[in-house]
């Protein structure tokens, strides 16, 4: 595994980082021994591309081997029968709409628990944090309740209202890290020179924390467009359910038709992954910070 | 609107320089409401209200809510799909955490170094973690089916005699669930130990080598110790997501076959919403919460303990 940092570890500092560019036998080994793993840990990836791009008689023919034709009408025929274009389109509006309101809310909330140092502030803070432990079931019948009582079943605004809510702990988490961290001068100046505190949040403190909100962005997008199980009963069988609902209901629908089902799974995904292979740096980064805080 | 209300108070105040200097250090409380309306409408409130009905056999708008004690909790403890998802939860949260971080910690190893195929590897590794879990969910439902791709794939290396049928037979449908789980969230771990690494300074390892420390002992004795934040923080991740494990098992097996892969989520969710019965449900996922809750804390003990030590 580490073969080739111990190549290196008697010669000058940077070899042990950047070096090993000899190809010795025991680095062919460990590139060969992780291309395998890598190999095992990638055929469902395989499987996913190769079911998808399968005509039925393929599919049937072996579940195992490459499409020797590869039937691209899987996935018109998937975002039709689906209505996945809808579905995507709700997709969207939920996470965007939610998000901006997380951005706002959970940033301003964040600025008062960490510029403020008493114990209430702390006291809030914690509350806010329990929300990363407390499971969703169990407040999940009564909110249901008065979602229905409210009569916002099967509307965007109930599933946005959700999301705001049951991310904003995260939001809070990360931006308040992050302002204590940051230096009060900039605020302090601006107040002096007149500023009342909302608008020298907005034209000084936001957007200095641009880095965190763009951790903010990408964790809470990704978390409200995989959601299920509240979206299932909020809008599911609904025109407005979102994309993991409507492939759930698809699944039910085309019950072994595996090629449309995976045709359809990869439409929904790819909005994900064509963020991910952009922005691979950020969201990778927002993940293994994100967390850390 | 916050402007609006402090600056009479300042307008009006006699000191306008001390004023001014306790009014720029602090924020209204005013900037947290809108927060904390919609934290406490979409979780304190309904989780508190849950923890209430709890002890009711409600059953929703048909008639009113009427205490009965502990009768629900009598009830999940002997049931057996109930008792059976206590048993899964905890065993799933286990194996999972242990499992997947073992694994996330040995592929970040592997791809802190010079391999030619790390950064692709990463990227491909973390993929998973990012896909919808009912994706993911419906995926493995695929390649485990009995004549499915995982049985294909190992009769043609030869290993035809490890064919199961994975999702549809008792005594290994659990192990199959813990799998998926481990394989979608496995990158997660590793990315966390991946920007632990970054913090281990390289000289430290280079004075140990000096010292005649060998690779595995420089792994235990200056690696790992540098990494406990990273384990810290992919262990309590790990542990109460998998706690709360709902997707994949609705999709997979929705608890099946028999209880064999019932959680509490799923159980909770059924009792809720297929048999109507909000009391009980609500009861089992109080168990779940002080589960979680017990562990969390169990954690944060540990981790004192730790510090202490430092």
């Amino acid at each position: 595994m580490s073969a080739v940092e111990v190549g290196g570890t008697t010669t000058a500092p940077p070899r042990v980082r950047h070096g090993g560019r000899r190809w010795t036998l025991p680095r062919i080994g460990a590139e060969l021994g992780m291309l395998v793993v890598a190999a095992v840990f990638l055929f469902p990836f395989y499987v996913f591309l190769s079911v998808a791009l399968k005509t039925p008689a393929d599919l049937a023919r072996s579940p195992l081997a490459f499409p020797t034709d590869p039937a691209l009408a899987n996935f018109a025929d998937a975002w039709e029968r689906g209505d996945l274009g809808t579905a995507m389109v709700n997709s969207v509006v939920v996470a965007g709409f939610s998000v901006l309101m997380l951005v706002a809310v959970g940033s301003l909330a964040a600025y008062v628990l960490a510029r403020r140092g008493s114990r209430l502030s702390y006291g809030l803070y914690l509350l806010f944090l329990l929300g990363l432990m407390i499971p969703l079931q169990l407040g999940m019948v009564p909110l249901y309740q008065v979602m229905r009582d409210l009569n916002l079943l099967q509307t965007y605004t109930s599933l946005i209202i959700f999301e705001v809510g049951h991310q904003l702990p995260l939001a809070v988490f990360l931006y308040a890290g992050f302002l204590r961290a940051l230096p009060k001068e900039y605020e302090e100046a601006a107040r002096v020179d007149g500023a009342g505190p909302l608008s020298a949040f907005g034209r000084v403190v936001f957007p200095l924390l641009r880095p965190v909100t763009g951790t903010v962005v990408i964790l809470s997008a990704i978390n409200i467009w995989n959601d299920f199980l509240t979206p299932l009963l909020y809008v599911g069988g609904s025109p407005q359910q979102t994309l993991p609902v409507a492939i759930f209901a698809f699944r039910g629908e085309f019950a072994s038709q595996w090629q449309i089902i995976f045709a359809g799974m990869g439409i929904a995904i790819l909005p994900i992954l064509v963020v991910y292979f952009l922005l691979q740096k950020y969201v990778i980064k927002g993940f293994a910070s994100g967390i850390k805080g | 609107m916050t402007v609006t209300l402090r600056r009479p108070a300042v307008a009006g105040g006699p000191g306008p320089g001390h004023r001014r200097v306790r009014r720029r250090s602090n924020v209204p409380y005013l900037l947290v409401v809108p927060a904390l309306v919609f934290y406490a409408f979409v979780v304190l409130v309904p989780t508190l209200t849950g923890a209430g009905y709890a002890f009711t056999d409600w059953a929703g708008r048909r008639g009113t809510p009427g205490f009965v004690g502990l009768d629900n909790f009598t009830e999940l403890f002997s049931a057996p799909a109930a008792r059976s998802a206590l048993r899964n939860t905890l065993i799933i949260a286990v194996s999972t955490t242990v499992v997947q971080t073992l694994i996330g910690l040995a592929l970040a190893l592997a791809l802190h170094s010079s391999l030619a195929s790390r950064n692709v590897l990463r990227t491909m590794f973390f993929a998973p973690a990012l896909l919808p879990p009912v994706i993911i969910g419906f995926l493995w439902q695929y390649i485990l089916t009995p004549a499915g791709p995982l049985n294909d794939a190992l009769g043609s290396v030869g290993l035809g005699g490890l064919t199961q049928n994975w999702l549809g037979d008792a005594s290994v449908a659990l192990a199959s669930v813990i799998a998926v789980i481990i394989w979608q969230n496995a990158g997660l771990t590793m990315v966390i130990y991946l920007a632990g690494l970054q913090g281990v300074p390289p000289e430290l390892h280079e004075a140990a080598a000096i010292d005649g420390a060998g690779r595995w002992q420089r792994l235990r004795n200056v690696t790992l110790p540098l990494l406990a934040p990273a384990t810290t923080i992919a262990l309590s991740l790990t542990l109460i997501g998998s706690l709360k494990l709902f997707d994949q098992v609705y999709v997979m097996t929705n608890g099946g076959p028999g209880y064999a892969t019932e959680t509490l989520s799923v159980v909770m969710y059924k009792e809720a919403f297929v048999s109507g019965r909000y009391g009980y449900s609500t009861a089992i996922a109080l168990v779940l919460t002080m589960i979680v809750f017990a562990f969390a804390l169990l954690q944060l003990r540990g981790l004192r303990r730790y510090e202490v030590r430092q």
